[in-house]
């Protein structure tokens, strides 16, 4: 299983699954962040505590952590 | 004609439209109702400006105009206090029509809001804001077949140009006037189909309802609550009931997903890529990195961004202190001579002194450091309203995190520097209520603009010039480090949970307009002035008051034989400041303070600077004014230290001026801070925990502080 965190910088992917729930689920969906979402990496910060992402036109910060629970191929 | 006269009777009723403006996070609603109205509502560039509706009227072609500006929202949840906010008010409140602002440069994710907003029954008008920047970016929208095809009314507006602007008024009148006419929102096959069998049960019920059928059919398969409330109650429940059960369960089917609000997502995921692919024309030649790609490959660089955001934050306290330094003198002689002149025409001693040490040295001293306050806060615009504010907060989540801080508790914190009252506010954009809370105790830890004046005051009496800045910059960044390790302590302690989740926009690098910073910086600085004239004033009548009174005759008799008994011109004056310092010291203000002396003699504090700390809860500003009061009563016959300046760097030691300025780093905020800080934190005990924490830590400091510096020097 490949999740968004393993991804290196500027490598793009589609997402396939989001493995969580309730709040977070809904509030990465709001963002655009969903199922068939096309996802381009854009900038690690240092440990890859965050990472910067591009979805659509908007560019999204989000933590390790987050990008872990976020399934998906590349493309 | 007899209705005529009633509508110019009584125009407020008949002709008043009420407007929600609705919107995702930055795309500048704010900013358009300052272009429809003349309002001065404050804008910046990340998301979470307006964290609280507002209200402004006006008056166009005979319609009175309510327009509510709501918090930025990204979809119909209850994410964060700003969002629920939004949903709340649109669900539940009366309104005539919606507004919804759109980025057109960034169609497709806020179209998602959009289709949220029209399965709502209520009559909306799109107003396709920054259609200027879109045209820049070879971004065309065809607005009138995207009106024909969703079925609201789309203008393209600007906002920045005011282009637009009253086509989008026009139209919006002409809606309200309209009959109301459905949106064409429509789903995928399988679930209108559903949709359209739960209408047909309750048109068959003959259902009694204010939202249309269609209205409740989806919001009853989105799962919401309101709605299943309305519902339950009503006897055709127990029949309604097994019909949803099964439509959900098809839908969920039909997208493969166990969640039906995920289904609802894309279904309104795709319906508006629909919409972007038909009236969308974009002629992007093959993606360049874009210009905001471009600067963030430097700014949130991994290895050089924090020395960067390090570097601009030390420029702008070396500005603050050099620049604000150029015109100083020349307020500082301008009150002097003002002081003389003034005084020179009243002949009471007694209203002289109130007017000439009261007010004026009072007020003076404060004005002082205007030039510093402009500087700050035109720092403190830029990083507003550039987007820098979002990529820091990015740089240093990672860092924030291990002190169990949000990295978005960034902003609230940053907005600190300039005023706890607006930080306070700003911390709503933080969802959880431990995180938020938490944000709230350290915001004070971020010296706010209003303790500058006190810090320039001491770092021009203690340090060259050179190094003022310098110090400037290290009294701030300790403050906020200190503020850091505090988070930790209450993290480990009082605010103990689960991290929450850090997802943020990190909206588009604009260029910031002078007119914006200039109004910002304006309305701010007159406000420090305005406070200067009328707070700061009385609070210098009192304090002048208080040191003044009681007269002790016998003292001045007493005295003022002695001096008159000595020839040598020295010996009198020497006696004379012996005279005022006796007076001082057995006035009101005198006896607080020698009161209070013991509690504050271990970190090296004289009873002055006792009584401006306890008149410093007041404001911070005040205690600039209580020092420049107290020692130009005490001292103002010696010639060397006519300013304030150099009376402090004469009666103050350096070990008891950096306890007093560790003081004032950490301890309350201000009073009207303090009352915003209660509202935010939703109960009185945690002002007391404020006050309680913030005192003891800035006491064992300053008495750390003192001690050191004591053992060094």
């Amino acid at each position: 299983m490949k999740t968004l965190l393993d991804c290196h910088k500027s490598c793009k992917v589609k997402v396939i699954k989001l493995n969580t729930t309730g709040d977070l689920k809904q509030r990465l969906i709001s963002f655009g962040i969903m199922k068939e979402a096309i996802i381009e990496v854009l900038e690690h910060a240092p440990a890859k505590s965050t990472i910067e992402i591009k979805v659509g036109k908007m560019r999204i910060a989000l933590r390790g952590g987050e990008a872990k629970l976020i399934e998906v191929e590349m493309i | 004609m007899r209705q005529d006269v009633d509508v110019k009777a009584c125009p407020i009723i008949a002709k008043h439209i009420k407007v929600a403006l609705v919107g995702q996070p930055n795309v500048g609603k704010s900013m358009l109702i300052n272009s429809v109205s003349n309002a001065h509502l404050h804008v910046g560039n990340f998301s979470g400006v307006t964290v609280d509706k507002t209200e402004v009227l006006f008056d166009y072609k005979e319609h009175h105009f309510t327009v509510v500006d709501l918090p930025g929202t990204y979809a119909f949840t209850d994410y964060t206090i700003e969002e629920r906010v939004t949903h709340e008010y649109l669900c539940a409140e009366n309104y005539d029509i919606i507004i919804n602002v759109v980025d057109s440069t960034n169609l497709g994710k806020n179209l998602q809001l959009t289709s949220e907003l029209l399965t709502m029954s209520k009559k909306v008008v799109i107003a396709l804001n920054m259609s200027d920047e879109a045209e820049k970016e070879n971004i065309s929208i065809d607005a009138e077949y995207m009106s024909e095809l969703i079925g609201v009314p789309c203008i393209k507006v600007s906002a920045a140009t005011k282009e637009g602007i009253t086509e989008l008024i026009d139209a919006v009148i002409a809606k309200h006037e309209s009959s109301k006419n459905r949106p064409k929102l429509v789903f995928s096959e399988p679930v209108e189909e559903e949709i359209a069998q739960i209408v047909w049960y309750l048109d068959k019920h003959k259902f009694y309802s204010e939202n249309s059928h269609r209205n409740i059919a989806i919001n009853l398969l989105k799962g919401n609550k309101k709605t299943y409330a309305k519902l339950h109650d009503e006897p055709i429940w127990v029949e309604l009931q097994p019909i949803l059960i099964e439509a959900s369960r098809h839908i969920e089917l039909h997208h493969d997903s166990d969640d039906i609000k995920e289904a609802f997502a894309e279904e309104y995921a795709s319906f508006n890529r629909g919409i972007v692919a038909e009236v969308l024309k974009s002629k992007q030649v093959q993606e360049k990195k874009t210009v905001t790609e471009k600067i963030d490959s430097v700014l949130i660089h991994p290895l050089f961004g924090i020395p960067i955001f390090l570097f601009f934050m030390w420029s702008l306290f070396q500005l603050t202190f050099e620049i604000g330094a150029i015109p100083m003198d020349y307020i500082d002689a301008f009150f002097a001579w003002f002081g003389d002149t003034v005084g020179a025409t009243i002949p009471n001693e007694d209203v002289r002194s109130l007017i000439v040490d009261g007010i004026i040295a009072g007020v003076g001293a404060v004005v002082l450091f205007v030039p510093n306050i402009i500087i700050l806060f035109i720092g403190i615009a830029l990083l507003e309203s550039t987007g820098y504010m979002s990529r820091v907060a990015f740089l240093l989540d990672g860092f924030f995190h291990k002190f169990g801080l949000h990295g978005q508790s960034f902003i609230p914190l940053v907005t600190g520097f300039g005023c706890s009252i607006p930080a306070y506010m700003s911390a709503r954009i933080l969802k959880n209520d431990r995180d938020r809370l938490l944000t709230l105790f350290i915001i004070g830890f971020m010296s706010c603009g209003a303790r500058l004046p006190v810090y320039v005051l001491f770092a021009g009496a203690f340090f060259a010039p050179e190094m003022a800045g310098n110090i400037l910059f290290v009294i701030y960044i300790s403050g906020a480090l200190l503020g850091l390790v505090a988070a930790k302590v209450l993290k480990l302690t009082a605010f103990k949970g689960v991290d929450e989740p850090f997802v943020m926009e990190m909206p588009k690098y604009r260029l910031p307009s002078v007119k914006l910073i200039w109004h910002t910086v304006l309305t701010k600085t007159m406000m420090y002035l305005k406070k200067a004239g009328t707070f700061i004033a009385a609070a210098s009548m009192l304090v002048w008051f208080l040191s003044n009174y009681p007269h002790n005759l016998e003292l001045t008799q007493n005295y003022e034989s002695k001096i008159e008994m000595t020839q040598i011109d020295k010996e009198k004056l020497v006696l004379q400041n012996k005279l005022d310092e006796a007076l001082l010291e057995q006035s009101y203000l005198g006896t607080i303070g020698k009161f209070s002396e013991p509690i504050f003699a271990p970190l090296g504090f004289d009873w002055k600077m006792s009584v401006a700390l306890q008149t410093g809860l007041a404001a911070k500003e005040v205690v600039v004014s209580t020092l420049g009061v107290l020692y130009s009563l005490g001292g103002n016959v010696n010639e060397e230290s006519n300013s304030l300046m150099g009376a402090i760097s004469k009666h103050i030691s350096f070990a008891s001026a950096i306890a007093f300025i560790v003081v004032i780093m950490i301890y309350l905020p201000c009073l009207a801070a303090s009352v915003v800080f209660t509202r935010e934190a939703g109960h009185i005990k945690y002002f007391f925990y404020l006050f309680a924490f913030t005192s003891i830590i800035a006491y064992v400091m300053a008495f750390i502080a003192y001690n050191v510096t004591l053992l060094i020097t």
